[in-house]
């Protein structure tokens, strides 16, 4: 029973990476940006719950009311402002620019809030759970996963049913055709940053409900999102929530058979995979 | 008739290789307009710098009066240019349908609505209906020059470029081609048309202009182009004089 339970509570840390994973997954897919600021950008947005939270006494599920809007509006105007003018064919300038503003955004958040760890207090929905036989399932790690097969499935219906979607798959098909069609690339990528930070805001809050954060917690968060993309193979969603599951089971029986496995043991599948099928499990099957 | 599109002067030069020699030309709303010339003439290189995918070195092009050669391509296709490639370049991920109502939301600029029942009536006309929903890297060479069309026309255009649409179609697929772009002439889009089959362009433009080496070296009505010393020169190897 206990590793079955084991297994549960893996799946459920699943749909937490995954959502670590989709903004990731989204920028790579529509612009070839690999933002290494990402783990950072969900560490912001814990901590600007944190900031909404105690400022205005608001539950930390309330304070995504905020949270989630005005993390769309750091990643539009991050685009616009910074990001849009390295992009190119090359990859390495935007690399090398995400992996500064990581540091920076590290050392913004040392200088604002010390390196004390911090938690999001969510009040007893964080103990609360349901019975299911003799595996209890706790309510919040179910709200995250229910969110992340939510999130996936609305990206995944947005790519393929809505006029930006289909701007979002021209522009990563062929820019300079995309851009003959009357489509503003500029635009189009601060959209793209301002949906994958309006995801990463809902994992940052989750992150922080689920446990304490410093502002060194970014870089982690980063690799695990990494691992469930390249598990689940690039340019497939459900396949990074696959991964994520993939990812977060590996951990929980990593943790069963030694609490000090839990990190190895995600890593050590995630090897496995690469080395298995390069591509990922899933990967896009292109047309 | 008011002149649509204007070039006045347009030069572009990679390094010392001169691909658009001092252009200056312009087409009048409604009209529809050849350019002929021997392959590497600059043809597409005019197309490109009418668009943007290129920025002239010099001169000046205008849409309806207004300067466009400092605009980014998008905004001049927003504006009312659109262009067919002559190697098909489509979303090859994306669906034949998919791939038109990119032209008519961004482009076009028309809503989810609006968008559908355009790219549905264009891809009729074009005869693409049935592959609406087959993803473009699967077609064949005809059907993405098909494609490229209707993505033009999917984007509302005013001027219409087209860059050797005709080349490889049979007899009856170049009549109905031919039929095509005379139905899109009759909604009121001026055309200007490269093409190398020059019975289908006959058929269809008030006047033609021919280029080599970049440069315009004539300009006036088809059939009296057609039986000039330049052109004789430039298809037949004939001197001028010969």
């Amino acid at each position: 029973m206990d590793w079955i339970n084991a297994v549960i509570q893996g799946v459920l840390l699943g749909g937490l990476y995954a959502l670590f994973a989709a903004g990731l997954s989204l920028i790579f897919g529509v612009m070839r940006l690999v933002n290494i600021a990402h783990g950072d950008l969900i560490v912001l947005s814990a901590y600007l719950a944190l900031t909404v939270t105690t400022a205005l006494g608001l539950h930390p599920l309330l304070a995504l009311v905020i949270v989630v809007p005005g993390m769309a509006l750091v990643g539009y105007t991050l685009q616009r402002a910074i990001l849009n003018r390295t992009m190119g064919d090359d990859l390495l300038p935007p690399l090398l620019v995400t992996f500064g503003l990581s540091v920076i955004i590290q050392n913004a958040l040392l200088a604002g809030y010390s390196a004390d760890p911090q938690k999001l207090q969510a009040g007893e929905i964080e103990t609360a759970s349901v019975a299911l036989g003799s595996i209890a399932l706790g309510v919040m790690p179910l709200i995250v996963f229910a969110t992340a097969v939510v999130v996936i499935a609305a990206l995944q219906w947005m790519f393929y049913r809505t006029a930006l979607g289909r701007a979002f798959r021209a522009t990563s098909d062929n820019q300079d055709i995309a851009q003959l069609m009357g489509l503003n690339r500029a635009h189009v990528f601060g959209l793209a940053m301002g949906l994958s930070l309006a995801v990463t805001a809902l994992a940052g809050v989750f992150l922080g409900m689920r446990t304490s954060f410093d502002p060194a917690a970014g870089s982690a968060r980063l690799i695990f999102g990494f691992e469930a993309v390249i598990i689940g193979g690039l340019g497939n969603l459900w396949g990074t929530l696959a991964g994520g599951v993939i990812l977060g089971v590996a951990q929980t029986l990593g943790a069963k058979i030694n609490p000090g496995y839990q990190i190895l043991a995600g890593h050590l599948v995630f090897l496995a995979i690469l080395a298995i099928r390069p591509r990922g499990l899933f990967p896009r099957i292109d047309g | 008739m008011s002149a649509i599109l204007e070039l006045n002067g347009v030069s572009k030069a990679f390094g010392a290789v001169v691909v658009a020699d001092d252009q200056s030309w312009t087409l009048d709303k409604g009209e529809a307009m050849g350019v002929i010339g021997p392959n590497g003439a600059g043809k597409t290189t005019m197309f490109n710098l009418v668009t943007g995918n290129l920025a002239a070195d010099a001169g000046v092009i205008r849409l309806n009066g207004e300067t466009i050669s400092k605009w980014p391509a998008a905004r001049r296709c927003r504006a009312g240019i659109a262009r067919s490639f002559q190697v098909p370049q489509p979303f090859a991920h994306m669906t034949v349908f998919e791939n038109a109502y990119v032209a008519a939301t961004q482009g076009a600029g028309l809503s989810s609505v609006q968008a559908d029942k355009l790219c549905l009536d264009v891809l009729e006309r074009t005869g693409l209906l049935e592959k609406s929903n087959v993803k473009a890297g699967g077609l064949t060479l005809l059907e993405r020059k098909r494609l490229e069309l209707s993505r033009a026309l999917c984007a509302k255009p005013s001027v219409l470029l087209l860059d050797e649409i005709a080349g490889g179609l049979t007899e009856h697929e170049c009549h109905a081609l031919i039929q095509t772009i005379k139905d899109v002439r009759e909604t009121g889009v001026s055309i200007v048309w490269i093409e190398h089959v020059v019975h289908a362009l006959l058929a269809v433009v008030d006047r033609l202009i021919v280029i080599d080496f970049g440069k315009k070296i004539a300009e006036g009505a088809p059939e009296a182009i057609m039986q000039s010393d330049a052109v004789r020169e430039i298809y037949l190897g004939l001197d001028a004089d010969a």
